[in-house]
């Protein structure tokens, strides 16, 4: 597996992604600077987590725009792997690829602490290393985590089973008590129609080895590499063909 | 080619949660101003332009709003223009 982590100026979750990507899961990682057009060619994308731009205008806002985005999205509309990662996942909203928006958090507070979300949506590139309902430990990092789209888009990606992680209880209850920032249904990450671009808020990058206090993230990779690398199908669609990469 | 001087109000959309402006109001009241109904916060965006008629600076800002300036899913935006002599 080979992933391309683009960097922006404000990035500050890359070398996270790259470690977790070498060091833990032995994959190939290499960085792509927002000013550059050439991907290098990757199995998948990520966009990470930071303050790009200084979160100036709305996070997310200016780095949408950044040279490489263009390649980014090329790379997503051609069905490539596309995961944001925080502001990745703010990114992601601003760009379009995926819907909705992510606003101030309903506390005002910038929150870092651990989380338990629940993997609702095992049949995707990203969670098929997980149990549908699994519930794991990742961490949060941000103060514009607050999930918000109109009444049709939330229906919607609660029918089409795109809601893919939650936050819950450690016992797996969506109550208000387990939302960090108030975002609607207590939504943590959201996958595309066509299952190839995912953005989350919190990071399991960051839960990849027990000296983190948490190895749950590395599930996530995990699927990424054996949808890439041994071509497990996730909803029943022959892998390549659904990415449409290589 | 005139210059208009251009202000973009941008500001969270009705019906939308505002934590900020709901903070700011809690803060008002504890300082008793009472009769505050509702607060909510939003951006002013000042911009000189170089336009050949106003309704040229107007399409451009509008253009503007829709690609940066504000985000359709959480805001509303206005636009208010004056040319500058």
């Amino acid at each position: 597996m080979r992933v391309a982590i683009v960097v922006f100026p404000g990035s500050n979750c890359d070398y996270d992604c790259f470690k977790a990507l070498t060091d833990v899961m032995g994959a190939e990682a290499y960085y792509v600077w927002h000013r550059e057009h050439d991907l290098k060619n990757p199995d998948a994308v990520i966009l990470p987590g930071g303050f790009s731009y200084g979160d100036y205008l709305r996070a997310g806002a200016i780095a949408r725009f950044s040279p490489v985005m263009n390649e980014v999205i090329e790379f997503a509309n051609a069905g490539g792997p596309v995961l944001g990662i925080c502001n990745g996942f703010q990114m992601l909203c601003e760009a379009q690829l995926l819907p909705g928006a992510l606003v101030r958090n309903e506390s005002l507070k910038y929150i870092g602490h651990a989380v338990t979300v629940r993997v609702e949506n095992n049949e995707t590139m990203y969670t098929n290393a997980y149990e549908k309902g699994q519930v794991v430990t990742y961490h949060v990092a941000h103060g514009m985590g607050n999930y918000v789209a109109t009444p049709d888009t939330i229906r919607q990606l609660e029918a089409e089973e795109r809601v893919i992680f939650r936050y819950v209880t450690p016992e797996g209850q969506a109550t208000p008590e387990a939302n960090p920032n108030g975002a609607m249904n207590n939504i943590a990450g959201i996958i595309n129609e066509r299952g190839n671009v995912l953005g989350l808020m919190p990071h399991p990058e960051r839960a990849v080895e027990a000296i983190l206090g948490s190895t749950d993230g590395v599930g996530l990779f995990e699927s990424m590499r054996k949808f890439i690398e041994d071509g497990v199908a996730v909803r029943g669609e022959p892998v390549r063909q659904l990415a449409g990469v290589r | 080619m005139n210059t208009y001087h251009i202000e973009v109000r941008v500001s969270p959309r009705a019906g939308l949660l505002d934590p900020q402006g709901k903070a700011v109001q809690s803060a008002l009241r504890s300082l008793e101003f009472s009769g505050v109904e509702e607060v909510r916060i939003g951006r002013l965006i000042r911009l000189e332009l170089k336009a050949d008629s106003a309704e040229a600076a107007r399409e451009q800002v509008d253009a503007m709003c829709r690609k940066l300036l504000a985000n359709p899913v959480t805001e509303d935006y206005e636009i208010a223009l004056q040319e500058t002599v």
